[in-house]
C-alpha cells in the first residue's frame, strides 16, 4: 500500500491496475451493484423466465414437454373455473382492500389519540398480523365449522338462527368468510402504517383548523385525510398486491372450494400446476396475473408521484 | 373586540400544577404579553384561552361571555402558532381563506377578505404558492394573515417570532405592532423574550412557575419591579444583586457587604427600617452605575475591579469585581480602562432596590 500511495502521490509510474479500476466511477458502480444483480436475477428474473418458457410447452410432472406456442393461455381463458378465478380474486381484492382501508384508518385515529394503555394496545392491535397465516387461518376454519363451530352456537344462543349454517359448504358464504378472515388479517397493517402517517401530521394543523371553524369530520377532510394520502396509497398499492396474489387463506380455509367456488389465481394456478401436474398450464395461470398486477402497480405509483409533487 | 377576563385559573396536568391562580383583566384593545422562563405555563394560559386545553378550574370569559365551555371555534378567536401551522397541502390564498370557508362566507366576501388581508401584509404576489415555497417571515405573514381575514374578537400568539433570525424578528416586531395599532384587536402574545414583551406589550404579565409574578406596563416592571425575580428578568444586561446587612449607624442605614458601604437614600430609610440587621438583596441595574468623578460621596460608591471589557459601541459593559462579588457597569462609550485596573463606580440613589433575603419581595 505504501509503495504504491507513494507511487500515486509522485505521478510518474501509472497506479496499478486494481486500483485504476476502482478509481473509474463505472467500473465502481458496477462493481457494487453486481451482488443485489446477482441476488435479483437469481431469485426473481429467472424463475419469472422460467415461468414464462414453461407455459409456452406442455410439459407436465416428469414430462419434458415441446413448446405449444399460447396453447396453455388459450386453454385457459375458456376454462370457466379460471374465469370464476379471475372474477374471484377482483371481487375478494376489492371488497378487502375498501374494508381494510375503513377499519385500517379507523382504528388508527383511535390509536392516535391520547388514552391510558396506548403502548398495550398497539400492540395487541398487531397480533393478527405476526400469527403466522396458516396457524390463524386453521383456527378460522375451526370456528366456521358446521358442527363445532363458536360462531354458530353464538347465533344459536342468541336465537338469530335456528339449524346450522354450513360457513364453508356454501359458495357465496365461503367467499363471505375468507374475506372476513382476509380483514382481520390485514387491519393492522393498514391500522399501524396508517397510524405512523397520522404521527407525521402535526397537531397543531387540526387545532388551527378547530379555531379555524372546522367540524370534526371537515378537519378529516380537509386537512387529515389530503395529508394522509400518500401513506394511503402506498399502503394500499402493497395490500392489493398481496390480496390479489393471496394463496393460505383460501388453501387452508376452502382448497378453492366448495365446487371450484372459491378459487383464486393462486390456488388455482397451485391446483392445476401442481396438485394435477400440468405444470405449464399452472405457469400461465399464475403468468395471467401479471398483466394486471403491472398495471395496477403503474397506476398507483403515477397517482402517488402525483399526489408528492403536489 | 372584547375584554378577556381571568378569574382564579388553575391547570393540573395529572400531577403537575402547571399554572396556578391566574386572575387577569385585558381590556378591550389591549396588547398583553405573557413573559416568563420556559416551562412557566405561559403557552398552556393561551391555550385555554383559545380552548385548546380543558380549564381544571376557575373561569374564562371572552367579551363578557363565559366560555368555558366553548369550543375553539365557537371563541370567536384566531391564533397564531409558534410553528406557524400552515396547512401545507393548500396554497397562501386557501390557507386564508379555510377559516371563512368554514364559516360559509360568500365566494366574493372571502376574496376581498384575503386580498384585503394580503394587502396589509404585502404578500399579495405569495397567494398562489404552497406553504413550503415560502420563506420563514413569508410564513409568518400568511399566518398573521390566515388570523385577521376572520376579524376575530381576540388574537393569540404563541410565540410567533422565535424561529426568525434577529434580525427579521425586529422587523416582524414592529409590524405587529403596526398591524395591531391598525386593528385594534385585542391581542395576548406569548414569548420568553423580555423586550419582545417590553416593545409590543401594552401591560406585561410576568409568570414563574405557573404563577404571576406581576402585571405591570413595561416602564412599571423595569422601574418598580415587584419582587427579585422580575427585577432579574425585565432589562437587559440583568440587574446585579448583592447581598448586604442594613445597619443603623448616625440615625441612617447603611447596607454593608464585603466591598461596600451604601448609605441608604432618604426615601428609602423608612421602608428599610422594620429590616434593620437583617440581611437583604440589594439590586442595581448596570445602566445605574456609572465612574466616579471625584465629587461623589462615599456613602454612594464603591472600589472595584475590571474583570472583562465589553464594548458594543454605544455603551462599554464592564463586568468588575466587587468584594467578594461580581457585577456589570454600563458606562460611557468613551471610558479608557483596562483589565485588572481599579475602578471607582457611583450609583444612582434614586434607582436603588431592595428585596427581602427570604420573601424575595420588594422593599
Ligand atoms: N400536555 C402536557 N402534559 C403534562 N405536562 C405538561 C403538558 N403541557 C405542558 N406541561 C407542563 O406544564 C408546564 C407549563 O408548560 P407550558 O408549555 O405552558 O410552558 P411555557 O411557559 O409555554 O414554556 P416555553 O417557553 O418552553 O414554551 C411545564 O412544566 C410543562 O412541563
Ligand atoms: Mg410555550
Amino acid at each position: 500500500m505504501a509503495v504504491e500511495a507513494v507511487s500515486t502521490t509522485l505521478g510518474s509510474a501509472p497506479p496499478p491496475r486494481r486500483q485504476r479500476l476502482l478509481e473509474d466511477e463505472r467500473w465502481l458502480a458496477f462493481a457494487l451493484l453486481v451482488p443485489t444483480v446477482v441476488l435479483l436475477g437469481m431469485f426473481i428474473a429467472y424463475p419469472f423466465i422460467r415461468g414464462i418458457m414453461l407455459s409456452v410447452t406442455n410439459s407436465r410432472v416428469g414430462v419434458e414437454g415441446e413448446f405449444v406456442g399460447l396453447a396453455n393461455y388459450y386453454k385457459v381463458w375458456n376454462d370457466s373455473i379460471f374465469r370464476t378465478a379471475v372474477y374471484n380474486t377482483f371481487f375478494y381484492t376489492a371488497v378487502t382492500s375498501v374494508f381494510k382501508l375503513a377499519l385500517g384508518l379507523w382504528l388508527a385515529m383511535l390509536l392516535n389519540r391520547n388514552f391510558r394503555g396506548k403502548a398495550f394496545t398497539r400492540a395487541f392491535i398487531l397480533l393478527p398480523f405476526i400469527i403466522p397465516t396458516v396457524l390463524s387461518t386453521f383456527a378460522w376454519k375451526w370456528m366456521f365449522d358446521p358442527t363445532f363451530s363458536v360462531i354458530n352456537w353464538t347465533l344459536y344462543q342468541l336465537g338469530a338462527i335456528t339449524g346450522r349454517i354450513n360457513w364453508l359448504g356454501d359458495p357465496d358464504l365461503a367467499m363471505a368468510s375468507i374475506i372476513v378472515v382476509n380483514i382481520w388479517r390485514g387491519v393492522p397493517f393498514f391500522a399501524i402504517s396508517l397510524l405512523a402517517g397520522l404521527q407525521t401530521i402535526s397537531p397543531e394543523l387540526n387545532e388551527a383548523a378547530a379555531i379555524d371553524g372546522a367540524k370534526p369530520w371537515h378537519r378529516f377532510w380537509y386537512i387529515t385525510w389530503p395529508l394522509l394520502l400518500p401513506v394511503t396509497m402506498v399502503v394500499l398499492l402493497f395490500s392489493v398486491i398481496q390480496t390479489f396474489a393471496d394463496f393460505q387463506i383460501v388453501y387452508v380455509m376452502t382448497g378453492g372450494g366448495p365446487a371450484n367456488a372459491t378459487h383464486l389465481f393462486a390456488t388455482y394456478a397451485y391446483q392445476i400446476g401442481v396438485g394435477t401436474g400440468l405444470l405449464s398450464e399452472g405457469a400461465a395461470i399464475s403468468l395471467a396475473m401479471f398483466p394486471i398486477l403491472f398495471l395496477v402497480v403503474i397506476v398507483q405509483l403515477l397517482y402517488i408521484r402525483r399526489v408528492e409533487v403536489r | 373586540m372584547a375584554q378577556v377576563v381571568l378569574k382564579q385559573i388553575n391547570k393540573f396536568y395529572d400531577s403537575v400544577h402547571a399554572v396556578k391562580d391566574v386572575n387577569l383583566q385585558i381590556r378591550d384593545k389591549e396588547f398583553v404579553v405573557f413573559v416568563g422562563p420556559s416551562g412557566c405555563g405561559k403557552t398552556t394560559t393561551l391555550r385555554m384561552i383559545a380552548g385548546l386545553e380543558a380549564i381544571s378550574s376557575g373561569d374564562i370569559s371572552i367579551g363578557g361571555q363565559v366560555v368555558n365551555e366553548l369550543a375553539p371555534m365557537d371563541r370567536d378567536i384566531a391564533m397564531v402558532f409558534q410553528n406557524y401551522a400552515l396547512y401545507p397541502h393548500m396554497s397562501v390564498f386557501d390557507n386564508m381563506a379555510f377559516g371563512l370557508k368554514m364559516r360559509k362566507f360568500d365566494k366574493s366576501e372571502i376574496v376581498t377578505r384575503v386580498n384585503h388581508a394580503a394587502d396589509i401584509l404585502g404578500i399579495q404576489e405569495l397567494l398562489k404558492r404552497k406553504p413550503r415555497q415560502l420563506s420563514g417571515g413569508q410564513r409568518q405573514r400568511v399566518a398573521l394573515g390566515r388570523a385577521i381575514v376572520r376579524h376575530p374578537q381576540v388574537f393569540l400568539f404563541d410565540e410567533p417570532l422565535s424561529n426568525l433570525d434577529a434580525k427579521l424578528r425586529v422587523q416582524m416586531r414592529v409590524e405587529l405592532k403596526k398591524l395591531h395599532q391598525r386593528l385594534g384587536t385585542t391581542a395576548v402574545y406569548v414569548t420568553h423574550d423580555q423586550v419582545e414583551a417590553m416593545t409590543l406589550g401594552d401591560r406585561v404579565v410576568v409568570m414563574k412557575d405557573g404563577w404571576v409574578q406581576q402585571v405591570g406596563e413595561p416602564l412599571e416592571l423595569y422601574n418598580q419591579p415587584a419582587n427579585k425575580f422580575v427585577a432579574g428578568f425585565i432589562g437587559s444586561p440583568a440587574m446585579n444583586f448583592s447581598t448586604v446587612t442594613v445597619t443603623e449607624r448616625d440615625g441612617g442605614l447603611t447596607a454593608v457587604n464585603g466591598g461596600m458601604n451604601i448609605v441608604v437614600p432618604p426615601h428609602l430609610v423608612d421602608r428599610l427600617k422594620p429590616h434593620a440587621n437583617q440581611q437583604m438583596t440589594l439590586g442595581i441595574r448596570p445602566e445605574d452605575l456609572r465612574v466616579a468623578n471625584g465629587s461623589d460621596p462615599a456613602g454612594l460608591s464603591f472600589d472595584s475591579k475590571v474583570e472583562v471589557i465589553e464594548q458594543l459601541g454605544s455603551e462599554i459593559l464592564l463586568d468588575v469585581r466587587v468584594g467578594d462579588g461580581t457585577m456589570v457597569a454600563s458606562v460611557e462609550p468613551t471610558t479608557r480602562t483596562k483589565i485588572q485596573e481599579s475602578l471607582r463606580l457611583a450609583m444612582n440613589p434614586a434607582r436603588l432596590h431592595f428585596f427581602d433575603a427570604k420573601t424575595e419581595a420588594a422593599v
